[in-house]
């Protein structure tokens, strides 16, 4: 990333004085010090990766590792197959995360409420929390894409589609709640406190006090765990959902190259980046607000 | 008619005893005002009797209601009374209207125009009408306090707690806070305030109360208690503030 200094705007400031030489002399110095920076960064960079580069480029197996994973006429040929199939992953992220804000939102309130009537559904949230963030979400999507239609009860679905989507649904929803909870846990007793004494009721205080602010600090948090929730949409293809990922293996099998993969791993990049350097993006802000406010 | 009444109050935190058998009686329209060092029991009395904390013993009494019961609805009592914090506690999500109009709407269920209207009518009364759309970290401190000041009165509370709402702000920004306070007291608002402001205290005192180790040491009418203290603590404790040059 850039620079953590902030970069010197030297243009703004002529127009107010005219800068003193030794202020003159400094820019000069200045300037020749970042030139001599990127020098040495375009140098390093050139050198590692062009070893890297020459590394893999001259090993035995090259030649054939090329064929089969960088074949781009083939990949070409697949690629809108697998397109497809990403949609099918896109479409599946954005309703699941519907479903995973809801779930968790719930879950979480739960689980940071003192109500004692609530006492059961406490406990119970957090069994399902413990449960869910300790089994691989691969052995859930399995359990559950095998385990509900062999229960064979009437009515329920037995579309791998949407019993993978449970799945997804059921484990990130333990994750997601966790990040809420602790943003929830994380503003200061001082603004309950101050909410309470005004006479709003502690479900007032959750809804316009606590819950604006948790949800706004525990936003950089959140967009992580939707790249990759993304990702792992990919894992339902072991259910024979036909994903991105699952339309790849199709391609690959009959031919036994390997570029599909590499194609829908190109694809799914060319979603994620975007979405993680927003996510940074994101992040430095809220930091920079925090750290403001803690100045104030 | 006494606005409030504490009899006998025990609150400790685990081992500590911080209030002591302490009683106090606040009648309508008067100002009472806590002096003592830090940690003497000032901000947790004000919170017992907001029933931000729970006590130990003892029990207070709201317009001759007791409070202090433990079937009684908090919200509802809170909804009498107004608190100012240290540390102001503005929401940093809400705009200075928004802060303010909260509760009305919310708690009072005033309509939200008319919450504004009375908002405003009072951010107007204390020059800050301006700041209306402002967010509190906009704000110097001693404008987040009288925002803060203001939030706590358009609910027209019974009885204010102000808990050493002065401490935390600039030299220069006190006075600007404290005659807000001054023209409450002069409407008849009935107040009970801990501070370190010993020329404040004496302007607009009814009543003094020295607290140390969560007791009442001495009590009084200003003119006694901080210009003619009789108890050696108390000597003590205003010699000490009058050495920090507070006085």
């Amino acid at each position: 990333m850039n620079n953590a200094s902030p970069t010197r705007d030297d243009s703004g400031r002529a127009s107010l004085w005219t800068p003193s030489p030794r202020e003159v002399q400094r820019q000069v110095a200045r300037k020749a010090i970042n030139r001599k920076k990127i020098l040495i960064a375009t140098t390093s960079s050139v050198l590692v990766l062009g070893a890297l580069a020459s590394l893999i480029v001259t090993s035995p197996g090259w030649q054939v590792v090329k064929e089969t994973f960088f074949d781009w006429s083939y990949g070409s040929e697949v690629l809108g197959a697998i397109s497809k199939g990403l949609v099918v992953n896109v479409r599946l992220t954005i309703i699941a995360s519907i479903l995973i804000g809801i779930f968790a939102m719930t879950l979480a309130l739960l689980r940071t409420s003192r109500s004692a009537a609530l006492t059961p559904f406490r406990f119970l949230a957090t069994a399902y929390v413990d449960i869910f963030r300790g089994i691989p979400l691969l052995l859930v999507i399995l359990l559950i894409g095998f385990g509900v239609p062999a229960l064979r009860i009437d009515g329920l679905t037995n579309s791998v589609l949407i019993l993978g989507t449970a799945a997804v649904v059921l484990t990130y929803s333990a994750y997601v709640a966790e990040v809420l909870r602790s943003g929830i846990l994380s503003i200061h007793p001082s603004q309950r406190a101050a909410a309470r004494s005004l006479g709003l009721t502690s479900s007032q205080t959750m809804r316009h006090v606590v819950l604006p602010q948790a949800v706004k600090r525990v936003v950089p948090p959140l967009l992580n765990d939707l790249v990759a929730l993304l990702k792992d949409t990919g894992l339902v293809s072991i259910l024979g959902v036909t994903d991105a990922v699952r339309a790849a293996q199709i391609a690959s099998s009959r031919t036994f190259n390997y570029t599909p993969y590499v194609i829908a791993a190109i694809l799914f990049l060319l979603i994620t980046i975007p979405l993680t350097r927003y996510t940074d993006r994101v992040l430095a802000k809220s930091i920079k607000r925090q750290n403001a406010q803690g100045s104030a | 008619m006494n606005v409030l009444e504490v009899k006998n109050l025990r609150k400790c935190f685990d081992e500590h005893l911080v209030l002591d058998d302490l009683s106090l009686t606040v009648p309508d329209h008067t100002a009472t005002v806590l002096i003592g060092a830090s940690g003497s029991g000032k901000s947790t009395l004000l919170r017992c009797v907001n029933l931000l904390d729970s006590i130990d013993d003892g029990s207070i009494f709201l317009d001759g209601r007791e409070i202090s019961d433990p079937g009684i609805d908090v919200d509802e009592v809170r909804r009498t009374l107004g608190m100012v914090f240290q540390s102001f506690n503005l929401f940093p999500h809400m705009s200075v209207l928004d802060n303010i109009t909260l509760a009305p709407i919310r708690v009072h269920k005033i309509a939200k125009t008319q919450a504004r209207d009375e908002a405003m009518t009072l951010l107007r009364r204390f020059d800050l009408a301006d700041k209306a759309d402002q967010f509190p970290d906009r704000l110097s401190g001693g404008q987040q306090q009288r925002v803060a000041i203001i939030r706590s009165i358009a609910v027209k509370p019974r009885l204010l707690l102000l808990d050493e709402i002065t401490s935390s702000l600039d030299p220069v920004l006190v006075n600007e806070v404290l005659s807000i306070v001054r023209d409450l007291k002069t409407e008849g608002m009935a107040m009970v305030l801990a501070t370190h402001e010993m020329g404040f205290a004496t302007q607009v005192a009814d009543e003094v109360c020295f607290l140390k180790n969560g007791k009442i040491i001495e009590r009084g009418p200003a003119s006694q208690v901080i210009s003619a203290p009789q108890h050696l603590d108390t000597q003590d404790f205003l010699q000490r503030v009058h050495e920090a040059g507070r006085l």
